[in-house]
Parts: C-alpha cells; structure tokens; sequence
C-alpha cells in the first residue's frame, strides 16, 4: 500500500492538492485538499451592498463573469427589482454569459486539459507547411520545451498526424477563446473582472453596431466548436475510449439553471432558463430545485462541529485548525443529504431529465455515433463531452440573442437599497451550481456567503463519512503507472476544479503549518 | 539561422485569482502563442519555466523546476509574481509545494526567488499593493512584493504592473522593454514604481466623457450620457491610460461601457473612503472649463 500525493496540481485555477491510497495498483482513499484563504465573506461585511458586484468577481479571474452574474442576480432580489429588469438587460446578462462560458469551456478543453491526452512533443517530426505547426517545431528544436514539460510521461496514445492537428487546434483555441472575451466586453465593459454588469440591468446600452459585430464574432465561435471543439472531443473519446468507464463520480448531479428566458418571475428557481434547473440521478428522472434542502456539513473540514449542517444562510464559519478528522479547508456541502456533482455533466443531465429536445437531441447523437448507453456519460470522458455539448448549445443560440436586443431601449431600471432584507442569486456558472446570498442591515452587507461549484465538487466527507464526488470519482481507480499516474489527473481535471472559488469563504485563526498546496 | 537567446521567466502565484494570468493570455501583438513559442523579439525568446495554469506537468518535477531555474540562472531570471504574498502566522495563508514534507510558504518564494532574480515584476494590483485580498480587515496579514523588499533589504530591480487585471499590452510592454532596451531606469518609474509609460496620466486627464465634466453634465442614472463622477467614477485619481489603449482589443473599456472606472491601478483599490458606487469624497478634483468658472460648489 502506498500514497500518490500529487502537489502541486497545475492547469486548473487555483491550489489543490490530491492525496490517494493505492493498494494493489487500486485507489482504495482519496482526499482532496484545496487551501488559500482571502477571506472574501469577512471583507464584504459592513460595505455598500452594491460593491458586492464589484468585488466577488474576484473571487475568480477565470469564472468572473459567472460571479458577476450572480452577484446581480442575488442584488436585484435583495433591492426588490429581480422581476423587473428590463429585456435588454437581461438579454445583455445572457449574451455576456454565453460569450463568457463559451470561451471558459474552450480554454478548459485545449488549455486545462486536453496536455493529458496530446503529445506537444509530436511536432517534432512535422513535415508539412502550416507556419504554426513549423514554429511549435522550431521551438521543440531549440530544446526549451518548458512550460510544457516537465510533465507525466507515457499514455500519449495519438499518431502523430493526430497530435499535431490537435496541437494547431490548442494554438487556434488561444485565439478564439481571447476572441470570446473580446464579444463579452464589447458589453461587458472589460475581462477579466467586468464593469457594466450592474443590480438593476446593466450600464451599458446595445447599439446596432454592437448587434453586428456581435453576430459575426458570434458565428466565428460557433463554427471553431462546430469544425474543432466538438470533434476534437470526440477523437479523444475514441482514443481514449476507456475513459468511459472511469472517474464515474457520485451519480447525483444538481444545476440551478442558467440563460433567463423571461426575466419576470422573482423566483429564480421557478423563471424559464435555457438550461433548465434541477436535479436529477443516473436514472435521469426529472426533480424540481429546492434551495431549502443544501445543507453545509463540516465533521471532516477544519471547522467547529456545533456549526454542521445548516443552510448557507444560516451558516457560521468558525474554524478549529486541529480538529481531530479535519483534512480539509473546504466544507461539504450536501443537497437532500447527499452529495451532488454540478458542472457541465449535470447540466446536461438535469436539461435531458427535464426532457429539452434539444440536449436530448445533441446528447442521442453523441451516444449513437459511440453506440453507447447514457451511463457512459458519467465518467470522465462524459464530462468533456457534456461540457462540449453545453458550449455548442450555447454557441448555436448567441446568434438569436444577439437580435433580441432593442436599440433605444433601456437596459436598466432604478432602485433603492432597503434598510433591512435579504437576496438570492443563483445561476449554473461554467463550473456548476454557484449561489450568492446577501442579509442586507442597515443598507449595508450584513452578511454574504457563496457557495460555489467546486466546493460541491471537491467537498470532503460529510458527517455520514460519505465522499464528496470527485473523491468518489477517484476510489476505485486503477492506476497503471504509480510515477506517472495519469489516471488521477486526467479524473480531477474532467471536473475543470476552481480552487480558488472553493476555498474563499474560509476564515481563519491559528492554523497549524500543514501542506499547502499551490497550483 | 542566428542563435536565440533564451530568457528563464519564473511565474509564481500567491494569493490570486488567476485574473492577471487570464488578462495576459488576451495578449493580441504579440499573441500568448507568439509569447510562449516565437521569439518575443527577433533573437529573444522567453523560456518560461513555470506557470501555475500552463505547466505541462504536476507535483514534484515542477517545484524542481522553479528551483533549478533560481540556482542555474542566478542573477539572470525574470520573477513575475501574480497575488497577495500573505504574512500572518508565518505566510501559512499560502505556499508553493513542499520541501521535506514541510509546505514552502510562498512569502519564502518570493524572498529566495526575489533575491536572485535579475529584476522582478509584481503583477497585478494585489502583488504591487495588497489589493482586494488586502482590503480591509486584511485578515491574513497581506503585503505587497514591495514592502517585502523593503522589510528584506532585496534590492533586485522591482516594477509594478498594477492593475485588477492589468491590461496585458502594460506587462508585455514591460518585458519587451527589458529584451530590447534593458530595465526601466529609476526615472522610468513613478513613485509608486509603475512604468509611466503606461501609467503616466491620470483616467480623467484623457477620458471619452471629459468633456460632460467639463460642461458640468454629470449622469445622474446608468445607460445615460454624461460624466459618471457622480455615480462614482474614481477616473480623476487613476492613473492608466485606459482611455486611449481601450480594453480587449480596444473594443471596450470601463467608462465607455457606461460604468465608473473602480480606481484598479490603485493602492487605495477596494476600499477608497467609500462605496464604488459613491461619488469620490475628500478629493480634490481639478475643475477645468469655463462652465465651472464661478460655480464651484
């Protein structure tokens, strides 16, 4: 028996350790641990409820503009106004939204991820005349692969004319996903950390000039996920078919939806979205979204365990550094008791158990041309294809959002800030679930918690000693090669981890020097 | 073919939310490809050893490479450090990887990285001034690279790139400036260390809606025409040139999108001495034009 503890984690967001039991070449425990305290939630209390929009951005410089939307959202309802925003600010929320995701998913595929599967040190033997294929070549002959290599050696498994297709596709992937974050600003203002998304709309206005460059960059996104993202996916799937089987997770999976298809209904879990709310199984029968049933759990998490189980709003974090059976910062959120997977995968699966045509219709296809059940999308390589799936969904729609816009119009209503109340934001950010909610005293933040994608991904036990998902996704696990244990990598990357959001609500006093972990 | 010389660059994260790394990959002339592939200047290509987001591999093998990197190119590496470097309780707020099975805080990196680097460049508003996560009540004992160096005695050349993010034509700039022209000179910097280049005027000095300010039409609501000072712009003390670089490419920026700018380059960014919805209070805002001539408030 022996440990594989893999520190730092790279080509994720943020700072994550992996610590696994393997015995007999099988990972019989797994931990996750992801550290790095800020202290978002302390630092917001006592400041305008507004500048909330501005600072739990961020949290993240990778999913910005998933927090942004959140924020707004769970202002709105706090100020009274989530039934009133006008169209164009919804639609504008929406466009930046989709712009953003788009571009979040294709750098998590080619950037994050796809170094696992593709061997940059193929182009070495190109022979053919593409000037990026060349300068990748000229570059491997100088001899300076970093910051590609060092790296875990052996399971490459494409020909070489694969890779270096897939590599020019990773060169082009960096153009199209600036490009994405080129359509977000023209309203969001800027990215990283955007500006005009603001409670009550937005500050920026559409303008017919906007609506046709928007069309146009719109489509050039649309048509690199239709001729390379998704296939490219699918070439990975073949190659790597056994992927199939591994890394299946918890089986659960919850989305809270996200797209505002009428803006309104002041009850987010109720309103239309594009993709649709709820939460769903492996049997992908159909269950409504109901905030009351998240629970935090913290037997297994640095925290005291008076302040275990109770809803986000009225959580408590006191830590207790030393606490016998703690081994993570990070709390363990469960939903009906249980613990929920939430990203991609879960979008899809809730948007397919609530029986929208068109996931099912994307999805069916995808499991034809494998010949495959739909219990094959829960595994690693059904993550990198429902992730695929969503961002096709969303590229395919951009277009018609963009002429929903009505020049002239307002995007923006007014508002006052209450002396006392309360909000809800919720939307499935690119990483899943993620939840914002205010107590508003005295017009000023009272108290403001998240609760965020990767926390109910990479939760640790809760007090039944259940594993969070990817843990469970881990146990299990046969790994080939221990000095090189793609496996476990390859299972943690799938969920596109964000430590950065899980560990900002810790708050901290008198930590002992452990392991930390920086990626 | 002529030899390239390569230039070892170090990239270490703190307390960060990746944004600055995020905002540099929209690099457009040069392209991140042209950045990490091509020769950034004709004979200089730069060989960048770690990075937390791109780095090929995981564990071990990476923390040997950074350490190589400081041992065999003393004195000749570029140190880039992106998030706050937290000093309470012993840095224990954050660490890079582990040496003896001990975790190295990542105020150690930056001390023993700093130290023998040829110049260092703290990236972003948190490593150049303790921004968001040195907000108050800065519970993890945040600093800056800057107050390091002055509480360490390192005297390794130091430039601050702020900004939440910084554009990223303000980092290449930079690093294209030390491969083609050498480090900035101390008269190069203003006193905040920014490169003046970039950072030399104030936002209100070039701003697309100066002119509002100057006629005293001031937008009282979002989506409006007119001067945001009053809905809380913090233009007249920010000093970028957001104005005339735009953002993304140039398609947008902050105070054309119809929002205040939120005073990012800044040390006094997050907490000002009010709300980045609140008009600037306390500050002493030039009042230029024949508008305001005898209607000062």
């Amino acid at each position: 028996m022996g440990k594989i503890i893999i520190d730092p984690i790279t080509r994720i967001e943020g700072h994550l350790k992996v610590e696994t039991v393997v015995d007999g070449g099988v990972v019989k425990e797994a931990k996750c641990s992801g550290m790095l305290f800020r202290g978002f939630e302390r630092m917001l209390e006592g400041r305008d409820p507004r500048d909330a929009q501005i600072i739990t951005q961020r949290i993240c410089g990778v999913c910005n503009h998933c927090h942004t939307t959140a924020a707004a959202l769970n202002l709105d309802s706090a100020f009274g106004i989530a039934g009133k925003i006008p169209d164009n600010g919804r639609i504008m929320r929406n466009l930046t939204m989709g712009f953003h995701q788009v571009q979040d998913h294709i750098l998590h595929f080619y950037h994050l991820a796809a170094l696992d599967y593709v061997d940059v040190a193929k182009v070495a033997t190109y022979e053919g005349s593409d000037r990026t294929l060349n300068s990748v070549k000229a570059f491997i002959s100088r001899g300076e692969l970093a910051p590609f290599v060092p790296r875990y050696e052996g399971d490459y498994r494409f020909p070489a004319d694969v890779d270096q297709e897939l590599v020019g596709h990773y060169v082009k992937a960096l153009e199209m996903r600036r490009k994405g974050h080129e359509a977000t600003a023209i309203l969001a203002g800027k990215l990283p950390h955007a500006c005009s998304v603001t409670p009550g709309g937005m500050t920026e206005v559409p303008t017919v000039d906007k609506i046709a460059t928007l069309l146009w960059r719109a489509k050039e996104l649309r048509e690199f996920v239709e001729d390379c993202y998704v296939p490219d996916v699918i070439k990975v799937a073949e190659t790597y078919s056994d992927y199939f089987e591994i890394g299946k997770g918890c089986g659960n999976f919850l989305a809270y939806g996200i797209f505002d298809l009428d803006g309104k209904n002041p009850d987010y879990t109720k309103r239309d979205r594009f993709f649709a709310q709820g939460s769903t199984t492996t049997d992908l029968k159909h269950q409504p979204l109901d905030l009351d049933q998240i629970t935090e759990w913290v037997k297994y998490s640095w925290y005291e365990d008076g302040t275990t189980g109770r809803h986000p709003t009225d959580g408590e974090t006191r830590p207790q550094p030393n606490k016998k059976d703690g081994y993570s910062w990070i709390k363990a959120p469960r939903y009906k008791g249980g613990p929920y997977e939430v990203g991609p995968l879960a979008r899809i699966a809730v948007a397919y158990a609530a029986g929208d045509t068109a996931v099912k219709e994307m999805v069916d296809s995808v499991l034809g041309h494998f010949k495959a059940p739909p219990t094959v999308l829960f595994s690693v390589l059904g993550r990198h294809a429902a992730r695929a799936l969503c961002t096709l969904h969303i590229a395919k729609n951009l277009e018609n959002w963009v002429l929903e816009l009505k020049p002239g119009e307002p995007a923006f209503c007014e508002y006052t800030i209450p002396d006392e109340g309360a909000g809800v934001g919720i939307v499935d950010a690119a990483r899943g679930a993620l939840g914002h909610w205010v107590v508003i005293k005295d017009k000023k933040i009272g108290k403001y918690q998240c609760v965020v994608p990767t926390t109910w991904n990479a939760s640790p036990m809760d007090d039944k000693g259940e594993h969070g998902p990817i843990e469970q996704a881990l146990i299990g696990t046969t790994v080939k090669d221990e000095e090189n244990p793609f496996e476990i990598v390859r299972i943690v990357r799938s969920f596109d981890p964000c430590i950065a959001c899980a560990v900002h609500l810790l708050n901290h006093k008198g930590r002992e020097l452990r392991r930390y972990v920086i990626a | 073919m002529s030899e390239v010389k390569e230039i070892p660059a170090v990239w270490i994260g703190g307390g960060t939310c990746g944004g600055c790394s995020v905002s540099v990959l929209n690099t457009v002339a040069p392209s991140i490809k042209n950045i990490l592939i091509d020769e950034v200047v004709p004979g200089r290509h730069i060989s960048l050893k770690f990075h937390m987001n791109i780095s090929g591999g995981s564990g071990d093998p990476v923390i040997r490479a950074i350490e190589d990197t400081g041992k065999q190119h003393k004195g000749g590496f570029v140190l880039i450090v992106e998030g706050v470097v937290p000093t309470a309780e012993g840095g224990v707020f954050c660490a890079v990887g582990e040496k003896d099975e001990k975790p190295i805080p990542f105020y150690q990196w930056v001390v023993d990285l700093g130290k023998k680097a040829m110049a260092v460049i703290a990236l972003g508003t948190c490593s150049s001034f303790g921004g968001i996560p040195g907000a108050r009540p800065n519970l993890t004992g945040v600093k800056s690279v800057m107050d390091i160096f002055k509480a360490e005695k390192i005297t390794t050349p130091l430039i601050n790139i702020p900004g939440c993010p910084p554009h990223p034509d303000w980092f290449v700039g930079t690093v294209a400036r030390i491969l083609i022209a050498g480090l900035p000179t101390p008269e190069d910097l203003d006193d905040l260390l920014r490169p003046k280049d970039f950072y030399g005027l104030l936002i209100h000095e070039n701003c697309q809606r100066r002119s509002y300010f100057d006629e005293g039409k001031f937008a009282k609501r979002f989506g409006d025409p007119g001067c945001l000072y009053e809905l809380g712009c913090k233009g007249p003390i920010t000093y970028a040139d957001c104005p005339i670089r735009q953002w993304n490419n140039g398609v947008n920026w902050c105070i054309k999108a119809g929002m205040g700018c939120q005073g990012c380059t800044q040390p006094e960014f997050p907490d000002f001495l009010g709300s980045f919805y609140e008009k600037l209070t306390d500050v002493d805002v030039p009042k230029i034009g024949a508008y305001w001539k005898g209607r000062e408030d």
